[in-house]
């Protein structure tokens, strides 16, 4: 380059090339909890909150503290652990299979696929009625519920991902004459896994909003049936408790999921 | 094994992608098939494999392949097809699990056609830490394990770099001058052409016919980069496909 007047401008190259790449910022979603929880003690403490509106964070521990101490906090969530082990699975185990079908056979895709399509838009709590004189009162009817409430969007994930299967991977599988059971088994079923796994985190947060719902019907013991108690005598500490319990459910089965995740999609990029 | 295909054409609806092929296979030979993009090249390559029915002719094996071959019709594909949860090793005992290979006897084969592909060290790798030309070692590795009677090379190459292009192309002459095998390889690249085939068929434009088949008889050991004789026929083949291609190209605007 020829030497130019000096009055020439020299500064750096702009940097435009920042964002759009989510990095993992380990405290921050926990300070979120903090700060909520303290501005909320705050205002009570100093009565800018009424008591009616808000209860004290503080009083809400105390009260979780003696459910925990009478061993009712077992009791219930023993309860509403096994309603809700009971009825995901049977809803995900019939979900993933029905989606595969769906994924693979023609035939049942014609036929199911407008069966699903008319079922998934259905609030599955309005059926508990219904289900209450199919299944009967007792856990019956909530095992249903949950089922049918985790399965229709877990066939909706499952057979998205078995489509989403890279077909030149099929092909492959052809090309080498292996057997149709070891296409699905072997390629089909990994391939679809990850789409399967996220379709899971929505069943399973389903099945928990549904497991409150089945318990405020015909149900002595529960989360459910204590959050209902508590809102009937309005009693704002212990409906929170048993708010906080539900929320503490759902974050530790999306890290359950979160885990298998990790451990089964090591080969993903 | 011999492959010959009398008067095969193929239709996808409507359009007629490949006219009349008739070819012969000859064991131990390398026949590349070079054409422009959309001549049906690829298409021809899944019909002699049976991934897909030709419309009219028929393709024949003549002669038994031989009996210790598990899978005699074996793709090598241009995107690799290996299983990405699946490790190296797992990738080729795949192909082989289904023909009731296990232990110590799918050790022994695994162990073998890594150590034919230089692999021996990444067995236990994932895909997803593999070159790309690490890959396609992979894929021809497991197609090796079934001790194919015809490889099918559907544009083998093509998802390289140069130099790992290069690199490999002398691989592949290697496995063939070290035990001959018999391969159609697709490819729209002349060099590999001249390179690998021992005849090379030249298509034209949709719907893709032969034009010319080109004998070459240099062995494939003697044919190094600046080889003027290769030079001088992939000039030819050049000549031959150059219209084509151009309006091949052309048609793709106005389809």
């Amino acid at each position: 380059m020829p030497e130019t007047s000096n009055t020439v401008e020299i500064r750096h190259v702009p940097f435009r090339g920042g964002g759009f790449a989510p990095s993992p910022r380990r405290w921050v979603g926990f300070a979120v909890f903090v700060i909520l929880i303290a501005l909320a003690e705050i205002g009570t403490q100093t009565g800018f909150i009424t008591p009616l509106t808000l209860p004290k964070p503080s009083d809400v521990l105390k009260t979780f503290g003696e459910l925990y101490s009478s061993g009712l906090l077992w009791k219930h969530l023993s309860v509403s652990l096994s309603r809700l082990v009971v009825g995901a699975a049977l809803g995900a185990s019939v979900g993933i299979a029905v989606g595969v079908m769906i994924g693979l056979f023609s035939y049942v895709r014609a036929g199911l696929l407008p069966l699903v399509a008319a079922l998934f838009p259905i609030p599955k709590i309005a059926l508990l009625p219904l289900f209450v004189i199919w299944f009967g009162i007792d856990e019956g009817s909530k095992y249903a519920l949950i089922a049918f409430g985790t399965f229709t969007p877990t066939v909706v994930a499952t057979y998205g991902a078995v489509d989403n299967v890279d077909r030149n991977l099929i092909r492959m599988g052809q090309s080498f004459n292996l057997s149709w059971v070891s296409i699905v088994r072997k390629i089909v079923l990994p391939g679809a896994m990850p789409g399967i796994l996220s379709g899971l985190r929505i069943s399973l947060a389903i099945a928990i909003i549904l497991l409150v719902a089945a318990e405020m019907l015909g149900a002595e013991y529960g989360i459910g049936a204590y959050i209902l108690e508590a809102g009937s005598l309005y009693d704002l500490e212990r409906l929170f408790v048993g708010v906080a319990i539900l929320s503490i459910l759902g974050v530790t089965l999306s890290a359950c999921i979160g885990m298998i995740e990790r451990r089964l999609l090591r080969w993903r990029v | 094994m011999d492959i010959r295909l009398t008067g095969v054409s193929h239709f996808y609806d409507k359009v007629e992608v490949l006219r009349d092929i008739s070819l012969d296979i000859p064991s131990g030979k390398i026949v590349c098939i070079v054409g422009p993009s959309g001549c049906g090249k690829s298409t021809l390559l899944r019909l002699i494999g049976g991934l897909e029915q030709p419309s009219a002719g028929e393709i024949l094996q003549i002669g038994a392949p031989p009996a210790e071959c598990l899978n005699p019709l074996t793709y090598i594909f241009q995107d690799f097809a290996l299983l990405p949860w699946r490790t190296v090793r797992g990738n080729i005992s795949l192909v082989l699990e289904d023909h009731g290979i296990r232990g110590t006897a799918a050790d022994d084969i695994i162990h073998n056609v890594l150590a034919r592909t230089k692999l021996s060290d990444f067995a236990d790798a994932l895909p997803k830490q593999l070159s790309g030309g690490m890959k396609q070692r992979v894929a021809i590795a497991r197609a090796l394990a079934v001790n194919p009677a015809v490889m099918l090379m559907d544009e083998p190459l093509s998802a390289l770099d140069s130099q790992t292009r290069e690199l490999l192309m002398d691989d592949l002459v290697n496995l063939w001058t070290r035990t001959p095998f018999t391969a159609v390889y697709v490819t729209h690249n002349l060099a590999e052409a001249v390179r690998l085939g021992h005849s090379i068929v030249v298509m034209s434009r949709r719907p893709g016919e032969i034009r010319e088949i080109v004998q070459l008889d240099t062995p494939l050991d003697q044919r190094g980069l600046g080889n003027a004789e290769m030079e001088e026929k992939q000039k030819y083949l050049w000549q031959l496909m150059r219209e084509e291609a151009r309006a091949a190209d052309a048609e793709l605007v106005h389809a």
